[in-house]
């Protein structure tokens, strides 16, 4: 189904199933420990040995020797993987640096070996046996030292490295109101509770994987192209994944390692990453340096907005793209962004939830924070007088919807900004200073191509196969609402299977286009069946009800299973698109509103409350959605206030790598949460009339802190993480 | 994790006729810590010895008027005993402030008190460690170092003890009760009870190989408002930035003891004789010759902060 003009009415606006606030389908399963997760596959593999990976203990260099005779004589070893010996192998598209490592090291806990053994115990234990001797070379690893090395990257998701309308430098010359501030962000980890894991099993030149990834088809693709196979040759498997956040996005070292251990010993073999090595093997959000100007006149219309952005990676690596947002959200004649990239050698960097927009975020709301107080103008008043309908780069390009003052305007009457002084570091609660602060939120919604595969059996059952992926976010529901909706039968009658490279390509799971798009697939296909249905019948497809589980038309009335028949319907589609995101721009809007106490004597900052107002077309379910964007806004609040991973500038490594050291906000750190959903449809977004709210939810939280945290106590931090060292200073006295 | 051998003794008898038949061999409890340790071959054992059969699981009024705390009173038994939060309100606080609910039901209290510091270095074996691997340089000197301490360090070492339990057994001024392999058994005060790091940061505490302990002895109640004030970087599961544990009269005068800043809890009893002068007072003597890292410096005026927040909370 090619979808290439605005959406018109059609069943799915019948919101039967769509848009009820509906708990997962999955949930029983995941509570009561059914849900299988990729090490658990012990009933399809009965006989798999353990895998274990050694890491690479330098940052940069050569493996001089690697002495692997006492491992290979501990008890229960099988074989003991190195590059050395795991033949010839490709490089995938989606990964930097090799995923097995040597004789030349990329970064920290690069993967040098695979040590299998009968038991898990076994393999740890001879992992210690095997003696590696480095030869060090000089790396760089301090985005700072090195910002100014960086060069142009290549254009990529992100858009080009460089944009400029009208003439930014004049402008903001010339501007009666000047800002001009540089913020950073830190490196970030995913830090998702299942580590990455995989179970590989070889029949002949087949090869079956069951792991944990959110993108099914890249990994089919580049783990084929890693081992030099062709691509029908492999399979993988991921019907349930606990947590990825862009870190699962690619083949990581666990799937290959564990396709590699098991040729090399004939058994299907498991790996999981220990949980050190998720941080520094697999990818992380590059820390970026960001330089915000802005221009105004005096009565706060901006005239001038420079966003530029520095961040480092590996080598052919990408930079984050922190200044896309900029490139949309505010109107304003002059404007210019760029992104330069420098090399690092500390571990790839990559997408993690909202990459470029929450750390870009991060930075230009706070930034408009400190603008709005520099004119004297609330903050909420400034960012709607500077609202644009169109593309600011593009002014013939209008945004299909674009509710951000609504969102705004909700969310400071729900939050009561009307009672909020102005003036910073004015209100107390006891030994807590007490503020507000807001941010907008925005992102970007891709139109990604997705199929799907319905089967409608005997008893009227709908099955719907699609190699999309759950990644905790809801998508087995609202692929199950979209197919009771569009075959008129209840949520009961649906059964929904996911995660298998068998089954049509789907647009997976990332940046958040994974809701609009994997169900547009669906409404394809089920589009397809519906006609398949009434042709058995002889019905007039137009005009036929699918309804209570019977298709009805020219007053006749048939159950859906006696239409299907013994050998029952199938129908395969998949929804593509045309040029409509081209011609006007996809986005979503929200605005993020926090209250926060700040510790009058030790800087401890406590959120109070937390308010998200979200536009982001047609909501399929409330309260997946709900948990989407409260889990996001936690996000927000560890980035703002805790998650930095430290670099060792020396050694070139992330120190704090485990669930200790990399701390992520607990349940005490966490109040109430309200989210608001506008009421909104986009029918330039899909048949599904949706966009996306996974990451919106994140985008904007940390600067709505920030801003906060500056109310309460006149302090503006423009560093994150903002810990209470940054804040003793600026603390009043203590007695 | 290497291979190790496993006994479950009944008595303290068998259990140190095991210590002498295993050197090396390590005492496991609630193994809340030594098997994460073991898991990543920073401890290795090659014998265990489970001592959760031996009793020292009581807490029991001491002729003297205290508290006898068996060692392996769990973390959580002992913060709820009434008593505990009647008489030793800054124990049953601390407890409650370290670790999570889970952990807590399965820590004892000698596991506390030996519980290793939570140094990344440490943990890393690709890193340099004096503690772990003593003679190959400390990794946190010059590298990531804003948990470490600015008290009492040396050149080999900048870790913490990262207690918070031990700081509040501190102002109590607790006492350990061992017994040696040859059944001897001695009283060791806490403040004895722990070393810093100076050239052996691998050598924490006093206790000789083979040595358990039995039972931890608190002294007659002292009264005062209890306050055990935890500074960290978010509200539950993390160690201390800086914690006080406070004992406060209602002259003023009182006892005060750091956490999160040392190799040991921070006590100096000189220092306490400056509380009716306020927290800069006291500071001023604690933190004498303090030594911050590189991204610790912090630390210097959150110990004079959190004092002064802790002595207002003991005010009321």
């Amino acid at each position: 189904m090619k979808f290439d003009t605005p959406a018109t009415t059609n069943p799915i606006d019948q919101l039967k199933v769509i848009g009820k606030p509906t708990d997962r389908i999955d949930g029983p399963h995941k509570t009561t420990g059914t849900a299988r997760y990729a090490y658990e596959h012990h009933e399809e593999v009965p006989n798999a040995v353990y895998g274990h990976v050694i890491g690479a203990a330098i940052a940069k260099g050569r493996i001089a020797s690697i002495d692997l005779s006492a491992a290979k004589a501990a008890p229960g070893v099988l074989g003991i993987v190195t590059a050395e010996n795991a033949g010839k192998l490709g490089k995938g598209e989606f990964n930097t640096a090799k995923l097995l490592g040597g004789p030349a090291i990329d970064h920290y806990h690069q993967a040098i070996a695979l040590v299998v053994a009968q038991t898990f115990e076994q393999a740890v234990a001879a992992a210690q046996l095997v003696r590696v001797k480095y030869e060090r070379s000089e790396g760089k690893f301090d985005l700072a030292a090195v910002k100014d090395t960086g060069v142009k990257p290549k254009p990529g998701l992100g858009g080009a490295s460089d944009t400029a309308v009208g003439d930014f430098a004049g402008a903001f010359a010339a501007a009666p109101m000047q800002f001009d501030a540089t913020y950073t962000t830190p490196d970030q980890s995913h830090a998702m509770i299942e580590p990455h894991a995989s179970i590989a099993k070889w029949e002949g030149d087949k090869l079956t994987v069951w792991t944990s990834n959110q993108m099914i088809a890249w990994s089919v693709g580049d783990l084929a192209k890693t081992l030099g196979i062709p691509k029908e040759n492999v399979r993988l498997i991921s019907p349930y994944i606990g947590g990825g956040f862009g870190g699962k996005l690619f083949l990581r070292a666990d799937a290959l390692l564990a396709a590699l251990g098991a040729r090399a010993v004939r058994r299907p073999v498991k790996v999981a990453l220990h949980r050190p090595l998720v941080t520094n093997n697999t990818t992380h959000r590059p820390a970026t340096i960001q330089r915000i100007r802005f221009g105004a006149t005096k009565d706060g219309k901006l005239t001038a907005i420079g966003h530029e952005s520095w961040s480092g990676d590996l080598p052919e690596g990408a930079p984050e793209t922190a200044v896309g947002q900029t490139r949309l959200l505010y109107a304003g004649a002059n404007r210019m962004t760029a992104m330069r990239l420098a090399v690092l050698d500390l571990p790839e960097g990559n997408a993690m939830r909202a990459p470029g927009e929450a750390p870009g975020l991060m930075a230009l709301e706070i930034a408009m924070d400190e603008m709005a107080e520099k004119l004297g103008l609330d903050p909420i008043k400034f960012r709607i007088l500077n609202d644009t309908q169109v593309d600011p780069e593009k002014p013939e390009r209008p945004f299909s919807q674009r509710n951000l003052t609504e969102c705004l305007r909700t969310g400071a009457e729900k939050f009561g900004w009307k009672q909020r002084n102005p003036k910073p570091a004015q209100t107390r609660d006891g030994r807590w200073m007490i503020g507000t602060g807001v941010a907008a939120a925005f992102r970007n919604s891709l139109s990604m191509k997705s199929a799907a595969r319905v089967r409608l059996d005997n008893r009227g059952m709908v099955t719907v196969e699609t190699d999309m992926t759950d990644i905790g976010t809801g998508s087995y529901t609202i692929i199950a609402q979209t197919a009771a909706e569009m075959m008129g039968v209840p949520l009961a009658q649906v059964v929904v299977k996911l995660g298998d490279s068998q089954f049509p390509v789907s647009c997976g799971s990332g940046g958040q286009w994974g809701a609009h798009n994997s169900t547009g697939g669906v409404f394809a296909a089920c589009t397809k069946l519906r006609e398949a249905v009434a042709k058995k019948l002889g019905l007039d497809a137009k005009t036929a009800v699918f309804a209570d589980g019977h298709v009805s038309a020219g007053g006749r009335s048939v159950p859906l299973g006696q239409a299907a028949g013994p050998a029952g319907l199938v129908a395969e589609d998949a929804i593509e698109y045309g040029d409509l995101d081209k011609k006007s721009q996809l986005s979503t809007f929200g605005a993020h509103f926090v209250e926060v106490g700040v510790n009058a004597a030790t800087g401890e900052t406590r959120i109070r409350r937390m308010l998200a107002v979200c536009a982001a077309g047609r909501i399929l379910n409330p309260k997946s959605a709900r948990s989407q964007v409260i889990g996001a806004m936690t996000m927000g609040a560890g980035a703002a206030l805790m998650e930095e991973l430290a670099v060792d500038k020396r050694a070139g490594f992330f120190v704090n790598h485990d669930l200790a050291g990399y701390e992520v906000p607990v349940h005490a750190d966490i109040p109430h949460q309200e989210v608001i959903f506008l009421d909104e449809t986009d029918p330039m977004s899909s048949p599904m009339k949706a966009k996306g709210v996974g990451e919106l939810g994140i985008c904007g939280v940390a600067a709505a802190v920030a801003n906060a945290i500056y109310h309460a106590t006149g302090a503006r931090v423009r560093d994150y993480p903002i810990t209470l060292d940054k804040l003793l200073g600026h603390l009043p006295p203590v007695a | 994790m290497k291979p190790f051998t496993y006994e479950k003794p009944r008595t303290p008898a068998e259990a140190a006729a095991a210590t002498a038949r295993h050197p090396g061999a390590k005492f496991i409890a609630g193994g809340t810590n030594l098997l994460d340790l073991m898991k990543l071959e920073i401890e290795a054992p090659g014998h265990l010895i489970d001592v959760n059969g031996l009793g020292f699981d009581q807490i029991e009024a001491t002729p003297e008027g205290g508290l006898g705390i068996g060692a392996l009173v769990r973390n959580t038994d002992l913060a709820a005993d009434e008593r505990v939060r009647r008489d030793y309100a800054v124990l049953s606080r601390a407890l409650l402030a370290g670790a999570s609910g889970q952990l807590r039901n399965a820590a004892t209290t000698a596991g506390n008190l030996l519980q290793r510091t939570r140094c990344p270095y440490f943990y890393d074996t690709n890193q340099p460690c004096n503690k772990r691997q003593p003679g190959t340089g400390c990794g946190a000197i010059g590298g990531v170092n804003r948990q470490h301490a600015i008290l009492g360090s040396s050149t080999a070492c900048i870790a913490t003890h990262p207690s918070d339990m031990a700081v509040a057994m501190r102002v109590l001024d607790a006492t350990i009760q061992t017994v040696r392999a040859d059944g001897a058994t001695r009283r060791i005060p806490i403040a004895d009870f722990y070393r810093l790091p100076g050239d052996t940061p691998n050598v924490e505490n006093t206790l000789q190989p083979g040595e358990l302990i039995t039972h931890v002895t608190l002294p007659k109640p002292v009264g005062g408002a209890h306050v055990y004030y935890k500074v960290r970087d978010r509200s539950s599961y993390a160690f201390a930035l800086v914690s006080v544990a406070a004992i406060v009269q209602r002259d003023g005068t009182g006892r005060v003891a750091l956490g999160g800043v040392a190799h040991m809890p921070w006590r100096i009893e000189a220092a306490e004789a400056e509380l009716p002068q306020g927290a800069k007072a006291v500071a001023t003597k604690l933190l004498a010759g303090a030594k911050p890292t590189e991204h610790n410096a912090f630390k210097v005026p959150l110990v004079e902060r959190t004092l002064a927040a802790a002595l207002l909370e003991a005010k009321g």
